[in-house]
């Protein structure tokens, strides 16, 4: 029996080589100082073949057409069975790649790996990591919602300023008339065939080159004296596998982001591109007006340039001795940088910006309709609760609100507002309220239960005044707030996530000026309105 | 030992990605059919109808058709018009009083049962409710192997 195996492990050997290639490739003489350093390269290739795996599971279950692509994803996400976690694996993935190949880098560079003879193998990782980072900017469209679709936008200016060459990137990305179906087209066929090819190929080459310089020994004419396997290999191994439990962790227990269906119509979106970007978004804020494209374009491919021009690099001569000292200096530079900028970014996210919800309870309240919550400062301003209880109370002239059913006409009602409204001292105006009040008012009575009445009259005056902004102003014949309204303007909820407290200020003043196009008309509130209108937006769900 | 963890977990997560049912959205959705009470009592007729169907992330809306008895008590009974052998167009042949595919010669009495061919199963049915004379027609049920 066993001779038999032997003899048919020796057929095999003899007609495809397969069993001492592999061997050849498991016994590799590697330099004694190897170590936990080297793993890095490993790491990232298992990952990268995570995201082989993962991307094409996906694709299973995709349709890569605009619209269509989110309804299939977030299929993918509510309805297969494993779907979430494939998507997390796949999206985390992503993310952990990139910080695996710069740790890949950072290692090579602090161990001179790079120098004379291996300069093919760095160019060919310089390549790999910018493919890494292409793969990052097609596949952040795919998803199609709005995070998708306005960072590509970006994406797309930013490309089509590039000197002399912008009109013809924009033409074959198909961004030319904005992003869209071809645009998509495009961007998923990059990142499931073209960029796949590429890097397939290229992964061969700089293995093969790794193999063919092998590992860079600590030092010249250091001895090789232990192999691949075991000890090396099993280091890979454990590597790889605290790569894996941290990125299973990452799907599992974090939700990969899927936002609203792109909307390109959707001018209030500020747009955030991945992480690893945000640097570069930073970039952009310090290069204004006709120096953008320094930010944009020349920076970026001048640091490109240098990436692949470093095996050429020689230190100057008087540098030599304290040479790890340089190279670390360098990385530690680029990184606090590189970290600065990211930083910097991420405080400056215009997140509750100067408007801040200091009711605690204002979640539960924050759904109810605007015309409500206004209704109950109409009902507590106008003096209704000298006739009225609204829950309980002492016997009053008038019947108990939200006991009685309400079985008076609108009209009647309206008539017996204007005709027993007690305005106090401090109402603005003695004149007949607005019909937008008066509608609110019956509105609140119209739905007034006993329960919803408590929480209504735990509402902060400061609240109900911004509602009550918010009806007299007839927002609601344009906007949207907790989905109920006209769908002219953008939706409400949120407001603050996308746009500064002095931008929705200086829009209110001014629309046109801050978005062309918009129909909507200037509001020059009272300074007092204006603040209690925003601190109400702000209170109101995401 | 770890290796083989790490492949474990990546193939059991893809082999629940591809084989796992994905979780039903849809509601159990009923179609309107039309007016049966012209129907011919005991004469199947073929009708065409239109429905919503729910196909993964797609909600399409589409033409369907039934064969549809009205029975002798009133009640109405209405068949899936694919053969339960491998799918092809049955049609209602009056001279054999039989429901007979042209694909492979199986045949059904107006029961839906087998009487020819190499058919295994009797006829699908569609679940069916009267709201006055219009009929309602709900998700196709499998019949049971003979």
């Amino acid at each position: 029996m066993r001779s038999r195996l032997l003899a048919a492990t020796e057929w095999f050997d003899d007609r495809t080589g397969v069993p001492t290639a592999w061997r050849h490739f498991l016994l590799e003489d590697i330099p004694d100082s190897a170590g936990w350093a080297q793993v890095f390269g490993s790491v990232a290739l298992f990952l990268f073949l995570v995201q082989a795996l993962t991307g094409i599971l996906l694709a299973f279950n995709y349709a890569p057409t605009p619209g269509d692509a989110y309804d299939s994803l977030q299929y993918v996400i509510r309805n297969v069975a494993g779907g979430r976690l494939v998507h997390g694996l796949h999206h985390w993935g992503s993310s952990l790649m990139v910080i695996v190949v710069f740790l890949h880098m950072a290692q090579v560079f602090l161990y001179g790996a790079y120098k004379r003879p291996r300069e093919a193998t760095w160019i060919a990782g310089a390549v790999l990591l910018l493919l890494t980072l292409a793969f990052g900017l097609t596949g952040y469209l795919l998803p199609w919602d709005n995070r998708a679709y306005w960072g590509t936008v970006v994406t797309a200016q930013i490309v089509a300023s590039v000197p002399v060459f912008g009109p013809f990137l924009t033409h074959l990305l198909g961004a030319q008339s904005g992003v869209g179906v071809l645009t998509f087209a495009r961007f998923y066929t990059l990142h499931t065939v073209l960029l796949p090819l590429v890097i397939v190929l290229m992964i061969a080459f700089h293995i093969y080159m790794v193999r063919r310089h092998g590992i860079t020994p600590a030092s010249i004419g250091e001895r090789k004296n232990q192999r691949f396997y075991p000890k090396q290999a099993f280091r890979d191994t454990v590597a790889m596998f605290a790569a894996f439990t941290m990125l299973f962790l990452c799907a599992a227990f974090l939700n990969a982001p899927l936002g609203r269906l792109a909307d390109p119509t959707d001018t209030t979106y500020v747009p955030r591109p991945e992480w690893y970007f945000l640097f570069l978004f930073q970039l952009l804020k310090i290069f204004r007006g006709s120096l953008e494209v320094v930010g944009t374009v020349v920076l970026p491919t001048a640091a490109v340039i240098l990436l692949f021009l470093i095996p050429f690099v020689r230190v100057p001569e008087f540098l030599r001795s304290h040479r790890k000292l340089v190279a670390g200096a360098f990385v530690l530079a680029v990184f606090g940088i590189w970290a600065g900028l990211t930083a910097t970014a991420i405080v400056s996210e215009p997140r509750h910006t100067g408007v801040s919800t200091n009711d605690t309870r204002a979640a539960e309240w924050a759904s109810i309709p605007p015309e409500q919550i206004a209704g109950i400062g109409y009902f507590q301003a106008w003096g209704c609760g000298s006739c009225h209880n609204l829950i309980g109370g002492p016997r009053k002239a008038g019947p108990n609100l939200s006991a009685a059913r309400l079985h008076h006409r609108k009209e009647w009602l309206v008539h017996h507002f204007n005709e027993n409204r007690r305005s106090g001292a401090n109402e603005e105006s003695a004149s007949r309220p607005s019909l937008p009040q008066l509608n609110a008012l019956s509105l609140f009575l119209a739905d007034l239960k006993p329960d919803s009445a408590k929480r209504l009259q735990q509402i902060s005056s400061q609240f109900t005044r911004g509602a009550q902004v918010y009806v007299t102003g007839a927002c609601a014949s344009c906007h949207k707030v907790n989905g109920a309204g006209g769908g002219i303007g953008p939706p409400l909820n949120g407001l603050f996530d996308r746009r500064t407290k002095d931008w929705v200020e200086a829009h209110f003043a001014n629309p046109q000026k801050l978005s062309p196009g918009s129909i909507m008309p200037p509001y020059r509130f009272s300074p007092k309105d204006r603040d209690a209108l925003m601190r109400y937006l702000a209170a109101l769900p995401e | 030992m770890l290796s083989s963890l790490v492949a474990g977990v990546l193939a059991g997560s893809a082999g629940t990605y591809l084989l796992g049912t994905p979780e039903a959205s849809e509601r159990e959705s009923w179609s309107d059919a039309g007016d049966v009470t012209k129907l011919q009592a005991g004469e199947p007729e073929e009708i065409t109808f239109e429905q919503n169907r729910v196909d993964a992330w797609k909600t399409r809306h589409e033409k369907a058709s039934a064969w549809v008895i009205l029975n002798n008590d009133g009640s109405v009974t209405a068949y899936s018009p694919l053969c339960t052998h491998l799918g092809c167009a049955y049609h209602w042949e009056a001279g054999a009083h039989a429901f007979v595919c042209p694909c492979h010669g199986s045949a059904f009495n107006m029961q839906g049962n087998v009487i020819a061919g190499p058919a295994q199963r009797p006829l699908d049915r569609y679940a069916v409710k009267m709201q006055g004379p219009r009929l309602w027609l709900g998700p196709i049920q499998k019949s049971q192997g003979a």
